[in-house]
């Protein structure tokens, strides 16, 4: 009988009464990269989080090598050879790469920063890692961080590691890098877990794929048996067209205008630089860039959240009859609001859904009615407006939930996302931004949101879709707007660009172009 | 490598949360709590060579024995509620107050400036009108403070109104010593109110408890009908959504405290006019401390404080009388009091989380 590296058999885990895995069996074989593919919510990382002792089933046995093993604590597992790459860093900001690398390990009262500093170099250069050990974390890139990740998990011994969705945060150039590196981990001996819930990276880089569903196991492939469309059915488990849907519509009056905007963060760094854009009437406008390069901050801005140093933002209202358009920089959300009173220019869906969006604790209705509870005269809240709203945002979007009154955070995230979104299109806005809208969603949920906002692009609304997908980006916008390190680094029409082109612009302003002209 | 465990070990007891609870369940494992307390309780007494159940019965008779002990337990309540309610309305904002007691005692000052000094110049009723007013102010303004400074320089709110307590309770010892002691007082003291400021009675209790049920139902109103208790919940749920919504959170934060501080004053004043007759440093006696217990318990609910309130006043009078029939140190009796609370807030993890034993069997249906 064939030895595994991992055998995990009959494993359940449940939270209250959510069944997170159910009898779920995998096996890892020696020296090979498995991909562990599921949509969000289908238990991938908690499957994991068992094997790196984060979590501890409630049924099921696991092997490594062929002994039975508990595995309690991250402690455990890696006495038993085993290390996580978790998807948000667990790294000590003001230390080197070396320094976090060593931390926690067995050693003398002093570091001998020469050696260990070597060591971890080598430790690179045997796997193709660019790596400075005596780099600051504060000073890395997202990518760099991610090789530190790695190095600590090797350089503590483990011959199974186990990745997290390693490339959401990397561009295209640089996830080539990583499964080049991945690749020579191979040949080394190592056996590989990635998950992940994109295809195409599936098929490019593991060997066998193993399927989840809703937290039960559907089963093992050869990738080499596997294609795009056999993936996603034993993923959804039915047929599913993959296309987005890309409505042509003429392009619109121009609704908003943001010009010369500079916003400083706390601490008065740039976080927005000189951004020049305007948005139109039906078009979706993508932005693009790697997570943290000012997007956050410019939605904001635009809403009127995020103090604005320099600069104008401009939408496009009527005044006595003539379109003009009219500054609200610098106004905050309650200015922005006012004026929508009798016609609402934005509307904003942000990232952090239950957390600035939505009232995680509230039901349906108090959340629907938390952009429009002020146009009530008097003292007192009128319920019955948002109750209607809410029963005919259910019918109309699916909204999967017991009952108007159910507190949101009891809702998936697919439907938190619909109650959202729903809201901010009931307005009838000119301008409408998302924020990663589609962030933990499941695929169906994702297209059904899709659809919404090319409804919405129908209208003549100006959609402003901040993604991290560039696949989707390509897809769904008429043009991406690239940003890096808080600057607009380049405009392109989707059409006609490529996702290494969009990688090029994300990691330097303008592309490098200029460099090569 | 040398702990290397190849043997299958599964942790002793694990706790998993609960997702939902029949409130069935809910009230018995409150109830379980209740009788863990009282045997708890009893083994306590028991140590001490008293026999436990007569001290129970004891406790219930000093409570409800006659009416006027009932009026006594009643009387013990009124502060405890309002109180209360003023604690939840800056509790549901997570706006940390545990300053009540200094609110209260300012509100109480308030009160007592009309009352020592206006006694015999204006009529009864414009006379408890003002009083009533003054201790709000002052009882909201000692609320405000600490919400202005967090809203201007970030300031810890728990640290800032729990050091305005201690300022408070100065306060009132230099006007004892001072300009407000009792004539010819050798002790530093103030001087008893009036006869014609006292509050009147309604069976037999100051209409103070008329009051405080007013503000139950008010209050109940307030969070869930009104637009101003709608902010206060989004506010208490993520500042980043308010902002998000158009609320001005600095607002909210300064209205909400100053309602807090004012319904804490109304409390203070209710007791130097109904109750003490006069101010000394135990006007307030660790009402606004045990208040944050009510509140808590009753989960801000303003009909579940006035249970809860009525409870810990029946625990505290009962406890009163077996200090004196059954000679049971006033140490032993705060003792009891504390561990019937502390297995009531106990309970709280095990109505969110439940228990898992090694080998146990899992409940299928929890």
């Amino acid at each position: 009988m064939e030895q595994y590296a991992i055998e995990m058999k009959g494993i359940t885990k449940t939270f209250g009464k959510v069944i997170a895995n159910h009898d779920v069996n995998l096996q890892l074989r020696k020296g090979e990269i498995l991909a562990l593919l599921g949509e969000n919510g289908s238990g991938k990382t908690t499957l994991m989080n068992m094997l790196s002792g984060i979590y501890f089933p409630d049924h099921g046995s696991i092997k490594v090598n062929g002994t039975e093993v508990s595995i309690q604590s991250p402690k455990d597992a890696f006495d038993h050879g085993i290390g996580m790459i978790h998807q948000h860093f667990k790294l000590v900001d003001v230390l080197t790469a070396a320094e976090n690398i060593v931390l926690g390990l067995k050693g003398g009262i002093t570091i001998d920063r020469k050696s260990t500093n070597k060591k971890v170099k080598e430790l690179g250069d045997k796997y193709g890692f660019d790596v400075d050990p005596a780099k600051k974390i504060y000073n890395m890139a997202v990518s760099e961080k991610q090789t530190v990740e790695i190095l600590k998990v090797l350089y503590r011994g483990a011959e199974i590691l186990i990745l997290d969705e390693p490339t959401a945060v990397l561009t295209p150039q640089e996830v080539d890098k990583l499964f080049a590196v991945l690749r020579n981990m191979k040949e080394d001996g190592k056996s590989i877990i990635i998950i992940t819930h994109k295809l195409h990276e599936v098929l490019s880089i593991s060997d066998r794929v193993a399927i989840l569903r809703k937290g039960e196991y559907i089963g093992t492939i050869e990738t080499a048996t596997a294609n795009q469309s056999t993936l996603t059915e034993m993923m959804v488990g039915h047929a599913i067209s993959l296309e987005i849907k890309h409505p042509e519509v003429e392009q619109g009056p121009e609704m908003l205008r943001v010009h010369d905007l500079t916003c400083l963060n706390s601490e008065k760094v740039k976080a927005l630089d000189g951004v020049n854009f305007s948005a139109f009437g039906g078009e979706v406008l993508g932005i693009a860039g790697i997570a943290g390069s000012g997007q956050k901050e410019l939605c904001e801005a635009i809403a009127g959240l995020y103090p604005i140093t320099g600069g104008t933002v401009l939408f496009r209202q009527k005044k006595d009859g003539v379109e003009v358009m009219e500054n609200i920089g610098g106004q905050d959300a309650q200015n922005i609001h006012k004026k929508g009173v009798s016609y609402v220019p934005m509307a904003f869906v942000p990232e952090d859904r239950l957390g600035m969006g939505l009232v995680a604790s509230m039901d349906m209705v108090d959340n629907v009615m938390l952009r429009s509870y002020k146009d009530n005269k008097g003292f007192f809240v009128d319920r019955k407006p948002p109750k209607e709203l809410s029963e005919k945002l259910i019918k109309d979007l699916e909204i999967v939930t017991p009952g108007v009154s159910t507190p949101v955070r009891r809702l998936s995230g697919g439907n938190v996302q619909k109650v959202l979104l729903g809201r901010e299109i009931s307005f009838g806005p000119d301008v409408l931004v998302v924020s990663y809208p589609v962030r933990g969603l499941d695929i169906n949920s994702s297209y059904k949101i899709y659809d919404l906002l090319n409804e919405q692009k129908k209208k003549g609304v100006a959609v402003i879709f901040v993604g991290e997908d560039l696949d989707v980006l390509l897809e769904i916008s008429d043009r991406i707007l690239v940003m890096c390190g808080g600057k607009v680094s380049g405009i392109v029409n989707a059409k006609e660009t490529t996702k290494e082109e969009l990688g090029l612009y994300m990691i330097k302003v303008g592309g490098g172009k200029e460099e090569i002209a | 490598m040398s702990s290397v465990k190849t043997e299958k070990k599964t942790p002793l007891i694990r706790m998993i949360k609960r997702d939902e609870i029949t409130q069935k369940k809910t009230w018995m494992i409150r109830a379980v709590a209740i009788l863990g307390a009282l045997i708890t309780g009893g083994i306590l007494i028991l140590c001490l060579g008293k026999n436990p159940l007569q001290a129970y019965s004891d406790m219930l008779r000093g409570a409800f024995g006659s009416k006027v002990l009932i009026q006594e337990t009643v009387k013990q309540a009124i502060p405890l509620l309002i109180t209360a309610i003023g604690i939840s309305f800056a509790f549901k904002m997570k706006f940390w107050n545990i300053g009540a007691e200094g609110q209260v005692l300012v509100g109480a000052i308030g009160a007592g400036y009309w009352a020592f000094f206006y006694a015999a110049t204006l009529p009864k009723i414009p006379l408890i009108i003002l009083m009533i007013v003054t201790a709000m102010l002052f009882g909201g303004l000692y609320g405000l403070l600490p919400a202005l400074c967090k809203a201007k320089w970030g300031t810890n709110e728990t640290l800032f109104t729990l050091m305005l307590n201690y300022i408070a309770l100065y306060i009132i010892k230099y006007l004892a010593n001072g300009p407000w002691k009792a004539a010819g007082s050798s002790f530093p003291k103030m001087p008893m109110i009036h006869k014609g400021v006292r509050l009147s009675k309604v069976f037999g209790v100051h209409w103070g408890w008329i009051i405080a049920l007013v503000l139950v139902v008010f209050a109940s109103i307030y969070f869930n009908r009104t637009k101003q208790g709608y902010e206060i919940a989004v506010v208490g749920e993520s500042n980043n959504t308010a902002r998000y919504a158009g609320i001005n959170v600095g607002k909210v934060f300064r209205r909400t405290m100053f309602l807090s501080g004012a319904l804490a004053g109304i409390a203070g004043m209710l007791q130097v006019a109904g109750c003490d007759y006069t101010i000394t440093e135990r006007t307030a006696g660790g009402v606004g401390f045990t208040a944050i217990t009510v509140a808590w318990l009753a989960h801000m609910n303003p009909y579940g404080m006035l249970g809860v309130a009525a409870f810990i006043a029946v625990l505290e009078r009962g406890c009163n009388q077996i200090e004196t029939t059954m000679a049971i140190p006033a140490s032993v009796s705060d003792l009891l009091i504390g561990i019937i609370l502390f297995f009531m807030l106990g309970c709280e993890f095990f109505i969110n989380y439940r228990l898992v034993t090694r080998g146990g069997k899992e409940e299928q249906n929890a």
